[in-house]
């Protein structure tokens, strides 16, 4: 009899030509984790707010700094895309859009949709003053 | 299990350079997966050159040129060269196909064609995937008409209607392209059954003459044989017969829902 032979795994990820679904849902994924981080922070601000107004000026102080902001900005991103992705994800579960151009164009308006949507509000908050 | 890198003994290191055939006026590069389980090494690419001159067109054509002209011990799957078999199916160019119906000159633009065995699989030798797995998956469904009542005379009939629902489901010809493309597959093809077996599994859940839907249904309804996928869709933009499991898979998912209701 022979010895068993310890067979090699194909490669995988290392050889696979990304594709442009395949990305999309590596990103929802990864939004998906990021919601609950950006959840602790929504969380800490409104603790700030009930503590009292010391704590809240922390918050606003970080929020309002450079990388309070970037931190904010994706996370803005990470809620919107995320919910548009998740629309696409209805669609296909309701049996609709799997032909090729037709899953293609709805994952391209998800992503596009996501970021057109996080500037939009960043301007509204702008306008209305919330950046001061 | 999700496990990002290869383990060791697949990790791939170096590879031989095979000469130039000559007198070809011009040539193709070929870059070849290589590996062979008596030799103890690790994996391997070896690059070859193809006298495009005096070969077919498609990458099978390369493939065997290089059998018959530079290295006889290349080993790789092949049968009927025209798409119907399905025996050739490997990763070409970053994309699971048949090597048979892919024509060399339309992949790695003009530069190497990369040519691997499908993806996470045990390896055999070479391009040749161990698929023990993936077919005992596709006997998991059933792939058979199923039926209580007494058998007729004649045929199980069936109308021109209930027929033409199987269209676009019993074309697939069983070359694993989209199960070995799908990354829920990767990490889970021990309890995940995979693109093809779903879409045989939705092909005998939509066949009107079979009596056993609901055991099949039954059979479907866990965490993970059917749920591990995630619409990621590798698997309808690889399936080199134009078919879409992804679509079958959502078929059977609203038809687990549609009985509850």
């Amino acid at each position: 009899m022979t010895t068993r032979i310890e067979r090699p795994l194909s490669p995988h990820l290392q050889t696979y030509r990304v594709t442009l679904t395949m990305a999309l849902s590596i990103i929802h994924r990864a939004t998906g984790i990021a919601l609950y981080f950006g959840t602790l922070l929504l969380a800490w601000w409104l603790i700030a707010a009930a503590s009292g107004p010391t704590a809240y000026a922390h918050v606003q102080a970080f929020t309002s700094s450079l990388i309070g902001k970037l931190i904010l900005f994706g996370y803005t991103w990470a809620l919107l895309h995320h919910l548009v992705s998740g629309i696409r994800y209805f669609f296909w579960d309701l049996g609709y859009g799997f032909k090729a151009n037709e899953r293609e164009a709805l994952t391209w308006g998800a992503l596009i949709a996501g970021i057109a949507l996080t500037v939009l509000v960043w301007i509204i908050a702008y306008a209305i003053g919330a950046g001061r | 299990m999700v496990e990002f890198a290869l383990p060791k003994n697949s990790k791939i290191s170096g590879g031989k350079t095979w000469p130039k055939p000559s007198g070809a006026t011009e040539t193709r590069e070929f870059r070849v997966y290589r590996w062979n389980p008596d030799d103890g090494k690790n994996p391997s690419v070896d690059t070859y050159y193809v006298d495009v001159n005096d070969c077919g067109p498609m990458v099978l054509d390369g493939l065997i040129w290089i059998k018959n002209h530079i290295d006889p011990t290349l080993t790789f799957r092949r049968s009927c060269r025209e798409g119907v078999c399905g025996s050739c199916a490997m990763n070409i160019d970053g994309q699971n196909t048949l090597a048979c119906t892919k024509s060399m000159h339309d992949v790695g633009a003009g530069g190497a064609v990369k040519v691997n065995p499908l993806p996470h699989q045990p390896v055999v030798k070479d391009l040749v995937p161990d698929l023990t797995n993936f077919y005992a998956q596709y006997a998991s469904v059933e792939p058979w008409l199923q039926t209580t009542t007494p058998t007729p005379q004649k045929e199980w009939k069936q109308s021109h209607q209930d027929r033409e629902k199987l269209d676009g489901l019993y074309e697939c010809i069983l070359c694993a392209c989209c199960s070995t493309s799908c990354p829920s597959y990767w990490w889970n093809s021990d309890r995940f059954l995979g693109p093809a077996a779903l879409l045989q599994a939705n092909r005998w859940v939509t066949d009107s003459r079979d009596e056993a839907t609901g055991e099949r249904l039954d059979n479907l309804e866990d965490p993970f044989r059917l749920y591990r996928c995630h619409t990621i869709m590798n698997c309808a933009k690889a399936c080199p017969k134009g078919l879409n499991p992804s679509k079958a898979i959502a078929e059977l998912k609203m038809k687990l829902v549609e009985r509850q209701i």
